[in-house]
């Protein structure tokens, strides 16, 4: 039961990550662009955290844990250069 | 076979909500209520994910590990920050500072306040307490 349920959040979440790559594609507005980007960076963790779980084995929580910290650094910095043209005042 | 049927259903409970918030990111119609999409559903999403795994773990194989935890309070923490920022930015790009109302200080937005503004009226202020 447990193997169906992973494959079924497995389906839910790479759904989501192509839309989010639809929406990086066709963004109305910078923002969505970057909101897409962290979006993605969160799916990401999710499917490494069901990857964990599918191989049985706690390797990949550390991948995860950088991935997260990247993409925060990330989405603040980009947006910082967004607001004041400047990221480290 | 109680943790297997608690496991499964935090498994479809975060696809459920993390497909949600990806597809909010699409469907909705504002800027302002796409923001609301991904920073709350699909964080729920990895939640459940997490979640999910730390009672895999525990109760299958055996082995307790709390970087699911860290992992959980990490992004719980940061995706706040995030949307803030994105709806500062967002409205820093589409509304010009006399759209806004007025801030009731001599001061203007801090975001359309230019670094040299601020500099001279942080001055002016040190001066006065200095002096």
């Amino acid at each position: 039961m447990i193997d169906y349920a992973l494959y079924f959040a497995f389906a839910c979440f790479g759904l989501g990550l192509l839309m989010n790559i639809y929406r990086v594609i066709s963004a109305p507005a910078v923002g969505d662009r970057i909101l897409a980007l962290d979006t993605m960076v969160i799916n990401a963790i999710a499917l490494l955290a069901l990857f964990g779980i599918h191989k049985g084995t706690t390797m990949y929580f550390e991948a995860s844990m950088i991935i997260a910290m990247t993409g925060f650094i990330s989405t603040v910095s980009y947006t910082r250069f967004l607001l004041r043209g400047d990221i480290i005042e | 076979m109680l943790v297997e049927i608690l496991i499964a259903a935090c498994l479809v409970i975060s696809g459920i909500f993390g497909l949600v918030g990806s597809l909010g990111l699409i469907k909705l119609p504002d800027p302002m209520m796409r923001l609301h999409a991904p920073t709350k559903a699909t964080t729920l999403g990895v939640g459940g994910a997490l979640i999910a795994s730390m009672l895999y773990f525990y109760f299958v194989v055996g082995t307790f590990s709390f970087h699911e935890l860290m992992i959980t309070l990490f992004l719980f923490l940061t995706a706040p920050i995030t949307g803030h920022f994105v709806a500062k930015t967002h409205l820093h790009l589409t509304r010009k500072p006399g759209d806004l109302p007025p801030t009731g200080s001599d001061r203007p937005w801090a975001s359309y306040e230019s670094d040299a503004e601020r500099a001279r009226i942080e001055a002016a202020a040190e001066g006065d307490t200095a002096g």
